[in-house]
């Protein structure tokens, strides 16, 4: 869906960078006079406010950078230093520390819209990788950035994650020893750690940059599901998104304040405000909370099978339940896009939703009795979703009937027990 | 029926976030300590700060009982002195000069006497000679604690190391309830249990009561007796710190007690745990008002541009 | 209803429908108000980002030091410091106070005193010191930074007898005077004070 650029330089000047470095160009295009479907509703406006939390984690790291101490003697204090001392630094480290709660927030719902209105399929198959991508890379600088404030939770957090790679069969324990630079989670793991925290985010822009152009390539999904026909199907990005989302951002922002002001401790743990101890562990160690439906899935398998111990499924199963992500465009077999017109795959959904909550709720719970047996459940379904409910469903699926275009499912919008009608009279 | 699913997706997602909180409240419940009472603390809801003098008398109980056990490293004198610290001074009280700014918590004349007067003195050094000498504190000196390092904090303490109470509030579940039930919640230990010398039982300590449980009342294969009730709490090392008029206050209308006395001594250390609380809500007031507004704006503005299409 | 609505969107001289007449300023106004405020909002997240780079309180309570004179004999200095910069006090011996004191007005480069305590004083000794037998300065050469020697015992003291920067070539006299060299200006006397007979606070 790459259209025509209608930019016209006005001045002279613009002419002239035109014709050298189309840049401005570039920029109109992309964000002013892009064409998007009309009827994107508010769960599309995510992917603004992802890039906003991109920019306010890599400003305030930056500046928490210039205050921060990497050695294992020194860090905690420095935290404390900075919320303590440095002007405005009690701002600064809640917004950082809370700031990547939300973006997990606003990723997952994200997440959930794209697998919801079929956002993964053809022709936006690299699209979706290059999300998974993202998503990848944020877990991981996420994770790193944890473990820097060296308190009881970073150090044995940063234990347990990086013990896993130790399930690796035959060369595990020297990839455990080669993470740490020692022989535990020390001050060369908090060194490389530091390092990498501040580097990835910056990949992970670049692959934003790539996810918007792929973005900009293919033209959006939208709720329909249906390909954008003429241009009564659009509207330019600026004013009607640029304005949208920027009201959705607000909103978003206003709740980030929320936390930031009057809860900034309510997502962390309180073990995280004692000093990382290496001869004492925690009585629970619970991961952060974004962590926690995946840390459910690693203690799910608690049997072994024929060549793969229980520890080493584990770590398989939980990294692929990231992995399948990757292969989901090809593992969907519905024609039809978006889920408002597959009633049947609908519930499934709605269950897949339900369902991860809890895996996050069983995350958060001892490792025993009856949580393991329904952290196995639960993680059955994940998997069941995409490996064996989509890939049928698509094939017996009776979808609803559609409508023509973009433009005719927004021109029935008014009220609920006209839009039934009118549904079924585009469908006839 | 469409409509159904829609809100239930709204449902789920918005579900979110709050099982991140759940998940971590759930791990608070657990163990095997008394449920904690709640208190009222004057620094808790939306506008709530500390009280002053509040903090000023937990201050003392601080330094006259908790310090010769604890230390508070993070805290130095002159945060006795800043915006929002139980010394801050507006302005000069009468009889000093002009020229001084006692908003300035380096030249706040209280603070600058607490410093000088602490019980323990600051180490510096080394002097021209190369040996480190004792002085007394300054306002930009850290808040010296009982010992001069972790391994001589355990020596004297038969092994335990008391914890810095710097961040103790932040750093427990429910942390002011806990502190203050952990502090009034001493008691003779139940017939049933065996307590070691040098051990003392608390309802509140996080502990395990069913490994102390005496021979008699279990079976001969050591499984506790189904009539005996394994008791709350646990069992730690610190000596009960406080009893009624161990401290004494100036003001003749606060009464000495226990109670009282673990009540100030919460709200100090809640203030010294997070001392910048009252500009970050102070801020947040503003901050979220703001952004209500910006947000009424934006979405006018949205309908307008939208009324068009729509 | 709809289709009215859709032609109502093709019409490009929407803004101008005379039914709305009133509306294009009320609708320009919302979206100004709605930019400004945003734009109010973006400008005051920049303070804090800034601000954050001033020295923290750590610093700002390190910024008085007290230095006890007792010890030193006449004729000799010391280097305390004091907002980690060096500052020069020497006690000095009668004919350094007179040769100071005698030196002229005209053969000074800068005649402004640079006293920290004393606002826009002319540049006599008596006007860069509390007592003529301490000259108290800031030890940073008021070029580039360097630091003048002339201090410790054995540093050579320049042609003024006073200080003298290696950098480039600033002589400071005994009053901490730029007498000869690139310094603009005079060594700065820092704020202090005589808590006793022979104890001072600088800052």
């Amino acid at each position: 869906m790459s259209h025509e650029s209608t930019y016209k330089p006005g001045t002279a000047i613009e002419r002239w960078l035109d014709k050298r470095l189309p840049i401005v160009r570039l920029g109109y295009d992309s964000f002013i006079d892009f064409p998007t479907p009309k009827n994107l509703n508010y769960w599309w406006t995510f992917g603004g406010i992802l890039t906003v939390c991109l920019v306010i984690q890599i400003l305030t790291g930056v500046i928490i950078a210039m205050h921060y101490t990497p050695h294992v003697d020194l860090a905690f204090d420095s935290v404390q230093h900075f919320k303590r001392d440095v002007n405005f630094g009690w701002l600064i480290q809640p917004i950082h520390a809370n700031g990547a709660s939300m973006f997990f927030v606003a990723v997952y719902i994200h997440m959930f819209r794209g697998l919801y209105y079929g956002s993964y399929k053809a022709p936006r198959e690299i699209l979706w990788i290059l999300g998974v991508v993202i998503f990848l890379l944020m877990m991981a600088t996420a994770f790193m950035g944890y473990v820097l404030p060296w308190g009881q939770m970073s150090l044995w957090g940063a234990t347990v994650i990086t013990s896993l790679f130790g399930a690796i069969p035959y060369a595990g324990d020297s990839i455990k020893t080669l993470l740490w630079g020692g022989f535990a989670v020390d001050n060369p793991t908090l060194n490389r750690f530091f390092s990498l925290h501040y580097l990835l985010p910056f990949a992970i822009a670049g692959v934003v940059v790539m996810h918007i152009w792929a973005l900009h390539v293919s033209g959006n999904n939208n709720p329909t599901g249906l390909d954008v026909k003429s241009k009564k199907d659009t509207v330019p990005f600026h004013p009607y998104y640029t304005v949208k989302d920027g009201f959705a951002m607000a909103v978003f922002l206003t709740m980030f304040a929320i936390f930031v002001f009057y809860m900034p401790d309510s997502l962390g743990h309180p073990d995280n405000y004692i000093k990382a101890n290496p001869v004492v562990t925690p009585a629970h160690i619970v991961p952060e909370w974004y962590f926690l439906p995946f840390y459910a899935m690693l203690r799910a398998i608690t049997f072994d099978l024929p060549f793969i111990p229980a520890r080493l499924g584990g770590v398989i199963v939980m990294f692929s339940s990231i992995l399948i992500l990757f292969i989901l465009p090809w593992l969907d077999t519905s024609k039809v896009r978006s889920m408002r017109y597959r009633p049947i795959a609908q519930l499934w959904f709605v269950i897949f939703v339900f369902n991860s909550l809890f895996l996050g709720w069983l995350g958060g719970q001892p490792a025993e009795g009856v949580y393991v047996k329904l952290s196995q459940f639960a993680t059955a379904y994940y998997f069941a979703f995409f490996l064996l409910i989509l890939p049928i469903l698509g094939l017996i699926e009776k979808p609803r009937p559609m409508p023509k275009s973009i433009a005719d499912s927004v021109l029935k919008k008014p009220k609920p027990d006209t839009q039934k009608s009118e549904l079924a009279a585009s469908g006839t | 029926m469409m409509k159904l699913h829609k809100k239930l997706f709204l449902l789920a997602l918005l579900a979110l976030l709050p099982v991140g909180i759940m998940g971590n409240a759930a791990m608070a419940a657990g163990g095997k300590a008394k449920k904690l009472p709640h208190n009222h603390w004057h620094f808790k809801g939306l506008l709530g700060t500390y009280d002053k003098e509040a903090v000023q008398r937990g201050f003392q109980v601080y330094s006259e009982v908790c310090s010769n056990c604890h230390g508070v490293e993070q805290l130095s004198f002159r945060n006795l002195g800043q915006v929002g610290g139980p010394f801050y001074l507006d302005e000069c009280p009468a009889g000093f000069p002009e020229s001084l700014d006692c908003s300035n918590p380096n030249e706040n004349p209280y603070v600058k006497q607490i410093a000088a007067e602490y019980k323990f003195q600051v180490t510096d050094g080394p002097d021209e000679a190369g040996d480190m000498f004792e002085r007394p504190a300054l306002t930009s000196d850290r808040i010296p604690g009982p010992y001069a390092n972790d391994n001589q904090a355990r020596s004297i303490n038969n092994g335990a190391l008391p914890p810095d109470l710097s961040l103790i509030i932040s750093a427990r579940h429910h942390g002011p309830d806990y502190v203050k039930s952990l502090l009034t919640g001493y008691k003779e230990a139940p017939e049933t249990v065996n307590v070691a010398p040098g051990q003392y039982y608390n309802e509140y300590y996080p502990g395990d009561m069913s490994l102390l449980i005496k021979d008699e009342y279990r079976d001969e294969e050591g499984h506790i007796l189904k009539t005996v009730d394994v008791p709350y709490g646990g069992v730690f090392a610190m000596v009960p710190p406080l009893f009624d008029g161990v401290v004494d206050y100036a003001d003749e209308e606060i009464p000495e007690t226990v109670d009282q006395y673990a009540a100030d001594v919460v709200e100090f250390l809640a203030w010294a745990a997070d001392p910048k609380l009252q500009q970050r809500k102070k801020l947040g007031m503003m901050s979220i008002i703001y952004l209500l507004i910006l947000s009424g704006l934006l979405y006018l503005s949205y309908r307008e541009i939208w009324s068009k299409e729509h | 209803m709809a289709v009215d609505k859709l032609d109502d969107n093709k019409n490009p001289a929407h803004s101008g429908d005379p039914i709305n007449g009133e509306e294009p300023s009320r609708r320009d106004f919302i979206h100004l108000l709605a930019g400004a405020t945003a734009a109010v909002g973006a400008a005051g997240v920049v303070w804090p980002m800034i601000s954050q780079m001033n020295p923290d309180a750590s610093v700002l309570a390190l910024s008085s030091v007290e230095v006890d004179l007792a010890d030193i004999p006449v004729g000799a200095a010391i280097k305390v410091i004091w907002q980690k910069k060096p500052v020069f006090i020497r006690r000095r011996t009668e004919a350094e106070i007179s040769e100071a004191e005698n030196t002229r007005l005209a053969d000074v480069q800068d005649t402004d005193a640079r006293n920290e305590n004393l606002d826009g004083a002319q540049a006599e000794d008596v006007n860069r010191r509390f007592k003529a037998e301490w000259m108290i300065v800031v030890g940073v050469c008021t070029h580039l930074g360097c630091i003048p020697l002339g201090t410790d015992d054995g540093d050579t003291r320049g042609d003024f007898n006073g200080w003298f920067c290696p950098c480039h070539g600033s002589h400071y006299d005994i009053s901490g005077r730029i007498r000869k060299g690139p310094a603009p200006e005079n060594l700065l006397v820092p704020p202090y004070e005589f808590l006793t007979d022979t104890r001072i606070k600088i800052g």
